[in-house]
């Protein structure tokens, strides 16, 4: 199976992922590895499937060709016991929140919980309480349906739902997207803090250029159906890829990096 | 390969007391704390231990760090104050974010207490009188969108029109030549068996053809249609809701009672009288088979009776009831449709009470009129 060697402290490796839709071919040959403690960004241009990247290695996808590792266990064609198993130790962000609109953001917090732990309800609610805290919301807001929040809070919400098993590995897909300048930043100083304590690592997709300067360990640039780039920001800002250059030449690009230079 | 702990090998999380001596061991995550829940009230705590030594602890998350807390607080209250000590940097930490954390949030206040019956009452009579009257504005909006498309006619969105008429009207063909036909067959049976009894098998006409023009006709097309197309119109009105796009043909400057639901209101307007024909006429083929086969009435035999009982009154009768079914239908599904808010549950909801209610004002219609068509004396 080995195509090459894997790093040792690789949390998930991918390796001649092919993914496609009917006959539009989304992927072709694309490896990567995401080591523990890491927070990874996946980039790139409109349509270079990095959502489809994401759902491939949470298993909402079904990859046509190639083999996904996530935790050491190959996730391609494994029986639906052993991804139960797996999924109880990521969380996942979804773009529009995807929170259960029938239920207060406590029950949806507690619905993980409630699947795959025998604890009490009452632990259970404690539990989610934390949670909600832990994404930064105040403690009211367990009781409120998402349709009573707002977007920043939705995301918030989503994030506590996200953690609700303490899993060692957290997807997010475009976390700050549609969140004010404040309401980002501290996103992603949420997200740096909960890595930090948790030793958490972090895959998210993202556009918002801040969070890629500021947040990110290292960034994979997806481009022509594969991995083009994969770097940390400042070396990738570098590479002579034209599709690189291009994406981070604009002149958001060009202000986002001298922001985070003067930063330093 | 990739290390990981595995699930297999998890440390319990436990206190273990020793003498005066008392530690946290194993693993303080949601794995490790399943096991512990039963412990604590167990722990016989020596009197004036004041220190629980937390360096035995070999992984903690959150959910342990919320435990070990909540242990801490459960120990205190009960008026044996201790003090967490020995943790390992990394641990202290995570206990500092849990309960910093924690304060910043607040207390957490209590779920909204559950309503008594009488305040329940009260808000279900208030809410469905709301209702109603927002109803009957919502049929004055569209009467006025009605009037002011009889004043400018070309702005009139034919293709939504003619959509709309093949997906209520044409598409429904086979469900309603399938059930009016059924209809027709268990209506001629049943009472097939009475006449039969009396010898009066040629009355199977007069039975067949004015229960169904008259009454079952066009109350079982109206429930297919309320069942089939009105649902569609409130599922879609709300999901357009809810995804805001309702909100972008406002924008736009494309009144959404002229896209939405004038088109409706006129395709099933035009669509269910039609419908009702066809199920006029299946139904009585229905009967008609029935009729040959139990009572040894022929084709010819029946139809020969046919139009000297039937007069065009029952059928125009039968016929005239559907267009105020199918402004019903269209007006209850569009009004529910734009009561959705918020999300995929409310779309449900009012899907399911778009289809009651539209059952429940046809058939309620329907005794009216034959209540009204009564009392002016047209009984055939």
């Amino acid at each position: 199976m080995a195509l090459s060697t894997h790093p040792a402290d690789a949390v998930i490796v991918v390796r001649g992922l092919r993914t496609q839709f009917g006959a539009t071919v989304i992927h072709e040959n694309l490896d990567l590895d995401i080591r523990r403690g890491e927070i990874v960004a996946l980039v790139g241009g409109s349509g270079s499937g990095k959502t489809t990247l994401l759902r491939a290695i949470i298993m909402l996808l079904k990859p046509a060709a190639g083999s996904i590792e996530l935790f050491g266990q190959e996730i391609v064609g494994i029986g639906e016991t052993t991804a139960f198993r797996l999924r109880r130790r990521f969380g996942m962000l979804f773009q529009q929140g995807a929170l259960f609109s029938s239920l207060t953001v406590r029950e949806n917090v507690a619905v993980p919980l409630r699947e795959h732990t025998r604890l009490s309800a009452r632990r259970i609610a404690d539990i989610a309480d934390l949670k909600i805290a832990l994404a930064g919301l105040p403690a009211d807001a367990g009781n409120k349906l998402p349709r009573e929040l707002s977007g920043g809070m939705l995301k918030r919400a989503a994030l506590a739902r996200a953690l609700a098993l303490d899993p060692a590995l957290l997807f997010l897909d475009e976390p700050t997207a549609g969140l004010d300048p404040v309401s980002a930043g501290a996103f992603d100083e949420l997200v740096a803090q909960l890595k930090e304590s948790l030793g958490l690592t972090v895959v998210m997709v993202t556009h918002d250029l801040d969070t890629l300067w500021s947040a990110t360990d290292r960034v994979a640039f997806l481009g022509e159906q594969r991995v083009i780039g994969y770097a940390p920001m400042r070396e990738l800002t570098q590479a002579e890829h034209p599709l690189i250059r291009a994406y981070f030449e604009g002149p958001r690009g060009r202000a986002a990096r001298e922001q985070a230079c003067k930063a330093r | 390969m990739a290390a990981s702990p595995a699930p297999s090998t998890v440390h319990r999380a436990a206190i273990r007391v020793d003498g005066e001596q008392c530690r946290c061991e194993g693993d303080w995550t949601l794995d490790g704390i399943e096991a512990l829940d039963a412990q604590p009230h167990g722990i016989r705590w020596p009197a004036g231990a004041a220190r629980l030594d937390g360096s035995g602890i070999q992984a903690i998350d959150t959910t342990g760090a919320l435990r070990l807390l909540s242990i801490v607080a459960d120990l205190e209250q009960a008026g044996q104050p201790v003090r967490l000590v020995s943790l390992r940097e990394e641990h202290q930490a995570l206990l500092d974010l849990v309960r910093e954390r924690r304060a910043s949030a607040g207390a957490v206040p209590p779920p909204p207490a559950a309503r008594g019956a009488l305040e329940r009452l009260g808000r279900r009579v208030g809410s469905h009188a709301r209702h109603a009257l927002e109803f009957l504005a919502f049929i004055g909006e569209a009467a006025i969108a009605l009037g002011r498309l009889a004043l400018h006619p070309g702005r009139f969105r034919w293709r939504a029109l003619f959509g709309n008429i093949e997906t209520a009207g044409v598409n429904a063909l086979p469900i309603i030549a399938l059930l009016s036909f059924v209809m027709g067959v268990v209506i001629a049976y049943q009472g097939g068996q009475q006449l039969k009894f009396y010898g009066a098998n040629i009355f199977i006409v007069e039975l067949v053809s004015l229960t169904m023009l008259r009454e079952l006709a066009p109350l079982i097309t109206a429930i297919i249609v309320a069942g089939r197309t009105g649902s569609s119109y409130t599922a879609q009105i709300g999901t357009m809701r809810i995804t805001e796009e309702v909100d972008a043909l406002r924008t736009i400057g494309i009144p959404p009672m002229d896209l939405l639901v004038l088109p409706k209101l006129l395709a099933l307007t035009v669509a269910l009288p039609l419908l009702t024909v066809f199920a006029d006429a299946l139904s009585v083929f229905g009967g008609m088979v029935m009729a040959r086969t139990m009572l040894d009435v022929s084709f010819s035999d029946f139809l020969d009776r046919f139009p000297r009982v039937v007069t065009p009154t029952s059928f125009l009768l039968g016929i005239g009831k559907t267009p105020v079914f199918a402004a019903i239908i269209a007006l209850v599904g569009c009004y529910q449709g734009f009561q959705v808010r918020g999300g995929a549950d409310s779309v449900g909801r009012h899907t399911t009470v778009s289809v009651v209610q539209s059952i429940f004002l046809v058939i309620a219609a329907d005794a009216l009129f034959s209540i009204i068509l009564g009392g002016v004396g047209l009984w055939r």
